[in-house]
């Protein structure tokens, strides 16, 4: 079986439970992926699927990658990404993976890159108070001491300081699924998800 | 159409009736208590509506025993079971929070006249 595809974030958006209230969810436009090669242990040393998503005019796609998708029918994809499987042989070439592998109330971890925010200060980056913004003082953003002196000479490592904060890989783990719809390939996940909309993301089973 | 749209309006309430801030309303909410469910009615006036689509909501105000009490209901919530719009307002913002300043004869709003 597979445990993994691959979506797009949608948006955000509420749900209305039944029992009143309602909760934040994510929209993911998940699937359908075709299975475009199978991957062996005795050929590639390892047994994988590759998976196609998000459908793509042939015109758009390069030769070489066209003669690549053609072993699998005559639809190019955008995306080419790979999921391990146990066996290979059960799957076919051209076959669909939708999204009803999720079930309303699965857990999944969702992963996906986040939105880059650049080269960031600490208060941004790592949540620091920063100094006071009036009363005469100069220190309104910056991260003040970062260490001892003589004693150890040096900044520790790990020590937080400003960097490129963000345009990582993220997983947001355990989070429910609210909703699934089959005929619309979507599924609805409490809470937020890594990156910004359009934006290509994992879904997979806890 | 855009995937979070169709999502939304399978959600939207579209037997609310129109209102507009100023207007009184008896709005019918579902209360759960353990296992039974029974019906409240907040009588007030609308003194804010706020845009969002599925996330709009409105706030009623109504003066009980002398304390004014705000509630804030979102609008497509399914645990409003009706509305009924009582009287029309006429006013002349959209934001009524000066009527929390205002108790007793003054804090009236005019009648709409057609």
């Amino acid at each position: 079986m597979v445990d993994k595809l691959f979506g797009k974030k949608m948006g955000m958006t509420r749900f209305f439970l039944e029992e009143g209230g309602s909760i934040p969810v994510t929209v993911l436009r998940v699937g359908p992926c075709v299975v475009i090669q199978k991957k062996t242990a005795e050929k590639e040393g390892y047994n994988a699927l590759q998976l196609g998503f998000e459908e793509q005019k042939t015109g758009r796609v390069n030769k070489p990658l066209r003669g690549h998708f053609k072993a699998a029918g005559e639809r190019c994809f955008k995306y080419l990404r790979e999921v391990r499987v146990e066996d290979p042989a059960s799957f076919e070439l051209g076959q669909e993976i939708r999204s009803d592998l999720f079930q309303r109330g699965d857990v999944v971890h969702v992963t996906g890159t986040s939105k880059g925010r650049g080269f960031s200060g600490v208060v941004k980056r790592w949540g620091f108070g920063g100094g006071r913004k009036s009363h005469g003082s100069r220190s309104h953003r910056i991260p003040g001491s970062i260490g001892c002196s003589a004693t150890p000479g040096r900044v520790q490592k790990g020590k937080k300081l400003p960097g490129q904060y963000g345009g990582q890989r993220v997983t947001v783990k355990n989070l429910k699924v609210v909703d699934v719809r089959p005929e619309m390939n979507v599924v609805l996940v409490k809470g937020a998800v890594p990156g910004s909309r359009n934006s290509l993301v994992e879904i997979r089973k806890a | 159409m855009n995937i979070i749209d169709t999502l939304e309006k399978e959600q939207m309430r579209l037997d609310i009736p129109d209102f507009r801030p100023g207007d009184t309303v008896k709005v019918h909410a579902k209360i759960r208590e353990g296992e039974k469910e029974r019906i409240q009615v907040f009588q007030g006036v609308v003194i804010r509506k706020r845009k969002g689509r599925l996330g709009a909501t409105f706030t009623v105000r109504k003066v009980s025993y002398g304390i004014g009490v705000e509630r804030i209901f979102p609008l497509h919530s399914p645990s409003i079971d009706k509305i009924e719009v009582v009287t029309r307002g006429k006013v002349r913002r959209a934001r009524l929070y000066y009527l929390r300043n205002l108790r007793g004869k003054a804090a009236r709003i005019k009648e709409k006249r057609y």
